[in-house]
């Protein structure tokens, strides 16, 4: 019998959250219904007992970014500070699903980060190596091994730029983002928190240097504490302020092709010739890469970005030659200089601040509400994110992850 | 894809050109003088406006000169410098 793509996934659930009016108040108030906003509103309720709050939307619950990554999970970055942030991220991933009790769909079925030149080769051998000192299942495995997980790779030596060689990280995977967030929404609006949609943050009521609320497009909401999770959107909240960060918001695209029969086992990355491809529940190839180039709040991209990601894929992947691309769309990411988060207090008192997540930040979504929701409980950073505060622009304490973390941003 | 208008060689498709990010970034004058917080502004900070947004390019497959235009960030409308006439999409 053919397969019917999707034919096993769960059916498109019913309502599964209110959409309640805002009140004048609340003990938080988190701007930005994401990914990371809604996960840091859970662990809030969850960790630290707080329900009298709101998660602020401007369009839809999950429809910026959260709606348009690739939906890749993986912890194998290089630096301690990075790793530590993305492993606690995974831990939190293998146990989501029992404890948001929904489908999210989270399949670990592994990432290979190709490495095409001898210096990769280097490169990644040191990346394994600091991943199993911090304690992250890693393996550097030669051309032959990777043949041997992903059959449908081109590892023959004819290729312009060869595969080498790949770091493996097994536990790594890929997890259906729509429903994670649906599964936070959902136990967050049992729970009694509100998640407003259509609501845009406009500006702040404030004493001084104390937050003391938001302004929307829906009223002035006073809040006891307000969290930013607004990505690409981060500046244009902070600009209202004054209050400078260093990030930059560009345009990053991916697309998917048709529904196709399961031919990709795994996920494959390779930053030298910049592609990522993995293979949705449904079928659909998925494809990424990097940002285009310059600033901008636009969600779209320049065609000349994609082609250059399908050369890479057809190079890598001969069989996807005869794939048609469906869909192509663009998320506004907010880069920062040293490709690392921004995670942590500002200068404002009950202004939090979680932006610079860049090109990766879906992965770290249960981390992110973790270590974000107990820097707004107790105002003071978890050891976790300690590292990713904004100071570390001006002691020089950068965590640098540009090529360092397994793809080019 | 963006036509950008080089002011010697004329519009060209965006695949000719290097961006360079926030026009008029002067150098510290006196860069021994400034503390870590405003050498941080310097090296890491640069405006990211959601609407009109001064910016450099590099014409790096043609004239290689550097240039400057006013773009809109939402919608990529460019404006040459010192002008509000919208002059290509």
């Amino acid at each position: 019998m053919p397969r019917t793509p999707g034919a096993d996934l769960p059916d498109h659930p019913d309502w599964l959250w209110n959409s309640p009016e805002p009140k004048h108040s609340y003990d938080v108030v988190i701007v930005g219904g994401g990914g990371h906003g809604l996960a840091t509103a859970y662990y809030l309720a969850v960790n630290h007992g707080i329900t009298n709050m709101a998660v602020l939307e401007s369009g839809w619950l999950a429809g910026g970014n959260m709606a348009r990554n690739t939906t890749i999970i993986r912890s194998n970055y290089l630096w301690d500070e990075s790793a530590g942030l993305y492993e606690h991220a995974m831990k939190l991933w293998e146990g989501l699903e029992d404890e948001l009790d929904y489908p999210l769909l989270f399949s670990q079925r592994g990432v290979l980060n190709l490495a095409h030149s001898l210096q990769d080769v280097r490169d990644s051998k040191r990346r394994v190596g600091a991943n199993r000192l911090n304690g992250i299942d890693a393996e550097w495995l030669d051309a032959d091994q990777v043949a041997e997980i992903c059959p449908i790779l081109n590892t023959s030596e004819d290729l312009r730029y060869p595969v080498m060689g790949a770091t493996w990280q097994p536990r790594a995977g890929i997890a259906k983002h729509d429903h994670v967030a649906w599964g936070f929404a959902r136990a967050l609006d049992r729970m009694g928190v509100d998640l407003v949609q259509n609501c845009q943050v406009t500006g702040f009521d404030r004493i001084g240097d104390r937050i003391t609320g938001v302004r929307t497009t829906r009223g002035d909401i006073a809040a006891g504490k307000v969290a930013l999770a607004a990505a690409g959107s981060t500046s244009v909240l902070t600009d209202e302020l004054g209050l400078a960060l260093p990030i930059q918001s560009h345009p990053l695209q991916a697309l998917v092709s048709e529904l196709l029969e399961p031919v990709h086992p795994t996920v494959v990355m390779s930053n030298a010739v910049h592609v990522y491809v993995s293979q949705a529940h449904k079928g659909e190839l998925v494809l990424g890469a990097g940002i285009d180039a310059y600033n901008s709040y636009g969600q779209r991209g320049a065609f000349h970005t994609i082609e250059r990601e399908l050369t890479a894929a057809v190079e890598l992947f001969p069989m996807f030659s005869r794939a048609h691309v469906l869909r192509t769309w663009a998320g506004v990411v907010d880069v920062t200089p040293d490709a690392s988060a921004i995670m942590g207090l500002t200068p404002f008192e009950n202004l939090y601040v979680n932006c610079g997540w860049g090109t990766g930040g879906f992965k770290a979504t249960p981390g992110v509400g973790w270590c974000y929701a107990h820097t707004i409980a107790h105002d003071e950073p978890h050891p976790l994110n300690a590292p990713f505060n904004l100071d570390r622009f001006a002691t020089g304490a950068l965590v640098d992850e540009h090529g360092a973390a397994g793809v080019a941003h | 894809m963006m036509l950008i208008p080089c002011p010697w060689c004329g519009p060209r498709n965006e695949t000719e050109f290097h961006y360079g990010g926030q026009a008029d970034v002067p150098y510290p004058a006196e860069p021994q003088e400034l503390s870590d917080v405003e050498w941080a502004r310097f090296l890491f900070y640069r405006a990211n406006p959601k609407g009109l947004f001064s910016e450099r390019w590099n014409h790096q497959a043609g004239c290689r000169r550097w240039f400057t235009v006013r773009r809109d960030t939402t919608t990529n409308e460019i404006f040459q410098d010192d002008s509000h006439e919208a002059v290509t999409r």
